[in-house]
Order: structure tokens, then sequence, then C-alpha cells
């Protein structure tokens, strides 16, 4: 399996913070950064990364699976994670996500046929002072009320 | 020693050594933290929470099993807030938990029914539907339930830790985590049913053993395993007569409560439908089902006209009858023929390391020296493949104690990952092991493992290079089979009777000289299978055979006698680091005798006085008369192993180094009986190099 130079050249730095023999600690920031270029956690990617750094497949899976951020599924172009844990939901995160079901005829983990959006209902994204909140991707956006979140939809290309 | 710690346990005073866990030293002072993920030996987890305990001055209750115990600590671990967090513990471990009991295998020997049973709620308040996922087959011999685990990683740790494997490991996150195989769907492993014996609840059941029976039910047997020659203890668990599991979960016996796949499911040849009941004689040029009083008349005129006649006889023995019956035989053919053609399958060069050792003590290596020693080397055996409980003693001594190891085999194997030096090298070990022997000579003590390149000159010369480091230095010659060692031991030799000593008169014909030779009159073959890949010279020969099946070497026969395998017998077998240890009968075959009980019979026939024929009469008799083998009665009575003493005198072995050969086996075969196992059949990994 071959990366980007520039994913290669992040993959190297990376193993240099790990003391010699603990190089397994890289695992998460690289299935995070692999996860970004490749668009999935497919399962080539976890043989390979399992096969760099001398551990089982299994454990990689373990660590996929335990991380909501991991996927083994394709996202959209777009995903979209609303918060509806205690301090979003006071402030109508719930509503928020039934309003993105609608308008973007999505559930829960699905993403839309043509690959723009995904969806996905999350616990606390550590935004609760600007409840509700959602992220699109890496990007925050606070005190989101159904007609900002349509905006912001359509301001998606 | 360790500096001890004075704490104080529910207001009685406790001593602890400093750095020793709080769970182990309450159970050190008789008081019992409950906890299911806490297991002695293996990694540390807390995850079930089971252990919660109350520590003055701490903020919250702490999980005994990984908080150390410290100088003036106040402990209570039957507070209202400890008890009232078990409760609650346990009911949240029930939330899906389906409470099947009835029907689980499990039930009757469930940690989790025990641990509600005496600490928890009679109630529940979750009303909520039990999350629920099917049953899933992993391997011939494991399956996973999922909804019944705990999550308590024991079978994940045992796997990596313990086995080497790393077969099994925890996916997903919350109410949907379970366990999951090496392969996606399926298990890839050694197939050793560690994590089912270890599991608490009943998540991983046996397909061996699965809806046989309910565990109230069995009688338990501890006998010892009659396949490979680590000698492990495998208790029995036998219903109406018919085993159906075996497990050592009393850790007795040297291996504690492991057991590779042969001990714990390997039993089923036992109850193989192609099992012998009845004595076979040949008629008309057909094996035919005789009666055994018919038998026994053909065979004692037979042995009393070749015994008239001078005639010429060929005796070969066993790798896994037991000592008795190996002596026995010995004695039979030796006084009433007159004969020293008596041989077996010999697999490793005892005699020369008995002989180059002479006058030294504390130099033959146990079981528990694998786990012990400061430094092992391991030539030319593939361990975890040919003897499972060493090298889990090994690996136990690398994890435990950062013990370091050398390898020098041909080829690459399991142990080479913990190795602190790897060397390739087959016909040449000697000179792989004299490079290392400046690391070697640095270790405090070595324990030599060696397999069956290691042998006659080239062993005189190893042991010379061990005495030239300067350090103890301790030695195991790996044999095959349950008893390969006692056959040693016991004479079935041809230059050597019991004890290694020189035969009266001249040396007899070796096993491949007796197959080769023309003139034999009559060829006893006790529960081997020569003929497998060879053919008998002698066609006038008149064959006996006593086996379990109609192997190779019974299709040839004259004679076919049923004999009992090492499961229905009582006797004692010594296991490759020459550890004595008792057999107990646990099931019976109708119509199959004992191969002690055969040649009483035969005895009685010829008139021939061999003093009273039973288990430990004989053995009273190899006590008294086999070198080395005047150990304490007590231990082996009770089910402990006791090594022979060295013979401390020359052995003159006249060994012929081409006739010391392993039969290869691999964790899945264990020679003729490999046929009868449907278990082993049925694992498909083997034979190889999996997980190297």
């Amino acid at each position: 399996m071959t990366f980007s130079p520039q994913l290669e050249a992040r993959f190297a730095e990376l193993l240099t913070h790990y003391p010699e023999g603990r190089q397994r600690g890289a695992l998460i920031p690289m299935l995070m950064y692999a996860q970004d270029e490749i668009g999935a956690v497919t399962q080539e990617l976890m043989e390979e990364l399992a096969k760099r750094l001398g551990i089982t497949t299994l454990q990689v899976d373990e660590v996929t699976g335990y991380y909501s951020m991991l996927h083994k599924k394709p996202q959209g172009r777009y995903h979209l994670q609303v918060c509806t844990n205690v301090a979003c939901m006071l402030r109508g995160g719930a509503e928020l996500y039934d309003h993105a079901c609608k308008k973007l005829n999505l559930g829960h983990k699905q993403t839309a046929a043509d690959g723009k959006f995904s969806l996905e209902e999350v616990e606390c994204i550590g935004a609760c002072s600007w409840a509700p909140a959602i992220q699109v991707n890496y990007d925050f956006h606070h005190e989101v009320t159904t007609g900002k979140l349509d905006e912001i939809l359509e301001g998606l290309k | 020693m360790s500096n001890l710690v004075k704490l104080t346990i529910n207001d009685t005073p406790v001593e602890a050594p400093a750095g020793s866990l709080l769970i182990d030293a309450a159970k050190t002072a008789g008081i019992e933290i409950p906890a299911f993920c806490y297991y002695e030996g293996m990694s540390l987890q807390a995850a079930c929470r089971m252990c919660l305990v109350e520590i003055e001055k701490a903020p919250k209750l702490m999980a005994a099993c990984v908080v150390p115990v410290a100088e003036g600590m106040v402990v209570r671990t039957e507070s209202e807030a400890v008890v009232k967090a078990r409760k609650t513990t346990l009911e949240f471990l029930l939330t899906n938990h389906p409470l099947d009991c009835p029907v689980c295998d499990k039930g009757g020997e469930c940690e989790l029914q025990d641990m509600v049973f005496k600490y928890g709620a009679g109630e529940s308040r979750f009303t909520e539907v039990k999350h629920h996922v099917p049953e899933k087959q992993w391997s011939p011999v494991v399956f996973y339930d999922g909804p019944r685990c705990i999550l308590c990683y024991r079978c994940v740790r045992v796997c990596n830790e313990g086995m080497g494997v790393g077969a099994l490991g925890v996916v997903n996150r919350g109410v949907v985590s379970e366990i999951a195989p090496s392969h996606g769907d399926h298990l890839e492993c050694d197939e050793c049913g560690s994590c089912i014996d270890i599991c608490p609840v009943g998540a991983l059941t046996s397909g061996a053993y699965r809806y046989k029976t309910r565990p109230w039910e069995m009688e338990h047997t501890g006998t010892i395993c009659t396949h490979c020659s680590d000698g492990c203890k495998t208790t029995l668990g036998t219903r109406n007569g018919e085993i159906v599991r075996g497990n050592n979960r009393d850790r007795s016996g040297v291996n504690g409560e492991f057991l590779c796949v042969k001990g714990r499911y390997a039993f089923d040849f036992n109850h193989h439908p192609e099992r012998l009941q009845a004595p076979l004689l040949r008629v008309d040029g057909k094996l035919e089902e005789v009666s055994w009083s018919r038998a026994l008349q053909v065979l004692v005129e037979k042995f009393k006209a070749v015994r008239d006649a001078k005639g010429n006889v060929g005796v070969i023995g066993s790798t896994r009858t037991s000592n008795e019956e190996a002596f026995l035989l010995q004695k039979f053919a030796r006084t009433v023929f007159g004969t020293n053609n008596i041989d077996h399958h010999r697999s490793g060069d005892v005699a020369t390391l008995l002989d180059a050792l002479s006058g030294k003590t504390g130099a033959l290596g146990t079981s528990a020296d694998c786990y012990t020693s400061k430094a092992v080397l391991i030539i030319g055996a593939d361990l975890s493949q040919q003897h499972p409980f060493l090298a889990n003693q090994i690996r136990a001594n690398v994890r435990h104690h950062k013990t370091p190891v050398y390898v020098v085999t041909p080829g690459a194997v399991r142990e080479d990952k913990t190795a602190k030096k790897a060397v390739r090298a087959g016909e040449d070990w000697l000179a792989a092991v004299e490079n290392l022997k400046g690391s070697l000579a640095g270790e405090k003590e070595l324990l030599v493992v060696f397999g069956d390149a290691v042998k006659g000159e080239g062993l005189r010369k190893l042991v010379a290079l061990g005495d030239s480091l300067g350090i103890p230095v301790k030695y195991i010659a790996l044999v095959d089979y349950a008893n390969s060692r006692g056959a040693m031991d016991m004479g079935l030799l041809p230059d050597l009777g019991p004890g290694y000593h020189a035969v009266e008169g001249k040396a007899g014909l070796t096993l491949p000289q007796m197959l080769a030779a023309t003139d034999l009159d009559l060829v006893w073959v006790v529960g081997a299978n020569p003929l497998k890949k060879a053919s008998l010279a002698s066609s006038k020969a008149f064959v006996v055979v006593q086996d379990l099946f109609r192997t190779e070497t019974a299709e040839r026969a004259d004679l076919v006698l049923p004999a009992a395998s090492a499961y229905e017998k009582n006797g004692t077998v010594t296991n490759t680091c020459g550890e004595v240890q008792r057999l107990k009968k646990a099931a019976d075959t109708v119509g199959a005798k004992t191969d002690l009980a055969i040649i009483g019979l035969i005895a009685r026939g010829l008139g021939v006085n061999l003093g009273k024929v039973d288990a430990d009469n004989v053995f009273a008799e190899i006590q008294k008369t086999v070198r080395g083998y005047n150990v304490p009665l007590p231990v082996i009575v009770t089910g402990g192993a006791a090594q022979t003493q060295p013979v401390n005198g020359r052995v003159p072995s006249n060994v012929l180094p081409d006739l010391i050969r392993s039969a290869g086996d691999t964790l899945f075969t264990t020679g003729t009986l490999t046929k009868y196992s449907k278990v082993l059949n049925e694992v498909m990994e083997g034979p190889g190099g999996l997980y190297r």
C-alpha cells in the first residue's frame, strides 16, 4: 500500500516521537492522517499499519473500532457531526439533529449516495460553552440554529 | 527479600511485601476480594470493577487489583459502600447477560453465578430489552456467545501473553464491544482452548464439550496426558464412562492450568469407533475376532513353543505405555525368552546425556526450571510445536523475569520473538552454540533444552562446552511421547537394561535390525507401530500385536490383542525431564485389557512367576531395582511429580545416533494416534509454521 510523499514524511516524523520499541504508540495519529487521505480505515490500511508497527491486524482493528472518529466506511466529502450530549441537548441539539436528518435525508452514520454529505449524531465535542455545536469535518460551528444549519449546508459546495 | 509493609485490612493487621497488590495481600491474609478480570500471572486490566474496596483517605472506592500496598494503609473490604458497589457492579454485568444458566455449559461452575450468589442482589432495576447477538463458531473447538461475555479480557491476555499467539482481541466499544478472533470470522491459532478454560462465564465454550453434560454430573480423574512427553496433568471429566472433557482447573500437576490442544481435546481417540474390543486371530489369512480365552490359548502355545525351541524373538515396546508395562515387558523378554532383542522408537539421546553428566549433581533440568532458570538455551527444537508446555514455561519465564533466551534452530520458531539471540543452524548447531559462548558465560545459570539433533559425540561436546562456561548448567533432552523417557529408563533397549545397566550377555538387535532380520520366529509388538512405513523381513515370524487400533503393524499380525489406553489404566509415566507421575484410570473400553494385565495373563499361562502383576507392586520393584527411580512414593501417590535422580555412574551405551530420530510431530499431530483424534484432524492450522 502506498501513501502520498507528504503522508509518508508525516509518518516518518511521527515515529520519532516514540521511544524505540514503543512505535505502536503512533497508531492513532497514523490512522487519523491515513483516513484523511484515503477516506476510510480500510482492511488494507489496517494490515499495512500493523505491519509497519509490528502488531497484529486485530490490534489495529481494536483501536479502530474503539475510537468514534475512525471510520471503516467512507464518509461524505462533508462529514456533519451533531452533538446531542447534555449541554447541546438542553439548547436544542436534538432538534438540530432531527432537522439535519430531514434536510439531508440521512440517518445516523449514513452517507449520501452522491458522496457529498454524511451525518453522525455524536457525544460531546467539547464545545459546551457555545451549545448547540456541530462539526463539519474539522471545522466547528457554534450556537447553531436550524436556520443557521441551513445556511451552513448551503454554503458547502 | 523485599521489605514488608504493614497495613490493616478489616481491622486485621496484615504484612505484605512492598510492591505487592492489595488483592494479593488480602488473599494471603485469608480475606477474599472478589474479582473477574484480575488473574494471577497475567497483566493487570482493572476492567471489571468487582474488586472495589474502601481505603481510608482515598476519595473514592479503589480497585484492589491495581493498588499496591502502602505503609499504614487502612482498608475495608466489607463496608456498606463496598457491598453496595459490588451489588451494583453485578447488576451492571447482568444488564445484557442472558439468564440461560440452565442450558449454559458453565452453569454450576460459573464465576458470575457464584459471585451473584454470594455478593449480588436478587433483583435488577433494568427492564430494558437485553442486547442480543447470535452465537458464533470460530473454530471446530471454540464457540463465542457474545451476550454472555463480561469483557474481563482474560481470554485476550492468556492468548497474547500466555500463549504468545495473539489471536483474540476486543473490538468496538460500549455495549457492542465483543471479543473478536484473529481472522475476521474465524480463529487460526494453537486451538489450545486456554481462552475457554480461563473464561469466568460461558461466553467461550468448547466444541468438544458443549451441551454434553452438566458439570456436576461428571467424575473427575487427574491423569497424565498421553500425547507429547511434557507430562501435563489433565483432569478428565467422565460421564457414564465416556471422557467428555479435559482440563486442569485445579492447577495440580507440573503444568498448573496449562494444556495444549492435545491435553484438552485429543482424548477423543479413546472413544473412536475403530477401537479394538476383541482379540483378532489370523484364520485363513484373515484377521477374525476371537474370544480372549481362545486368543490367550493360541498365544501361550506359540510362546511356549518358541521358548522351548529357543527360537529367535524380537520385542518392540511402546513410548506410551506405563513404566510398569515397559519394565514387565523387558523382564518377561529377558527372563522367559532370554533375549536382548528389545527396542522402541528412540527420539532423544538420554543415555549419552546421563553418561556425560555422570558424577554431577543438579544437572538435570525439570519443567519447573524452564520457568525459574535465569537463562535458557534452546537447540534444534520447535518447542511451541512439539513441547507446548515447556514452551509455555519459558514464555512465562521471559514475561515474568525478563529471562534471556538463546535460540539455535534450523528454522524460525515462536521463541525467536522474545529471544535475546536467535541463530539459524541445523547440523552445525555446535558451531553456533560456540559462537554464543561469550554471552552464555555472562549468564548466572543456564538451562539447555535440546532436540534430537543433539546426540552422541555432539552431545558430549555440548556438555563439555557447558562445563567450560563456569556457571551452573542444567540439561533437558527432549523426547517425543508420554513415556518415551520411561521406555529408555525401563530398559526397552537392546544394550541397556533397566536403569541403564549393561545387559547380561550380548547386546540384542535394534529395532531396524529386528525389522530387517529374516530369521525371527516371534515378533511381539506392544503399543507401537513400527510397520507404519517399514516392512518386516522375516516372513515366517508369528507377529503378536497389542494395540488400541488396527494399525499398519496390526494388519501384519497373526494375533492382535485389544489394549487399554493410558487413560484406562493405573501406573506411572516419566516425562522428558525425568519427572515420574501417576496415571489414574478414568475410563474403560469393553474388551480391552491393559498391557500389564495381558503380560500377566501370558506369564500365568506359561507358568512363569513375574511377581504380583499389579501397577503398585511392579512400581515397588522398579523403585528397588531401577537406578534413579528410588523416588518418594508419597509425592507420586498424591498426584505430584518426582524427578528421577541422575544415574551417577557411567552408562555403557553404544549409542547409534542414527536410531535417535524424533517423529517431528506438530501441535496437531501425535504419531499413530493422530489418525484417531477427530479434533486434531478437524483443526486445519497444522502442521507448521503458524505465528512464527
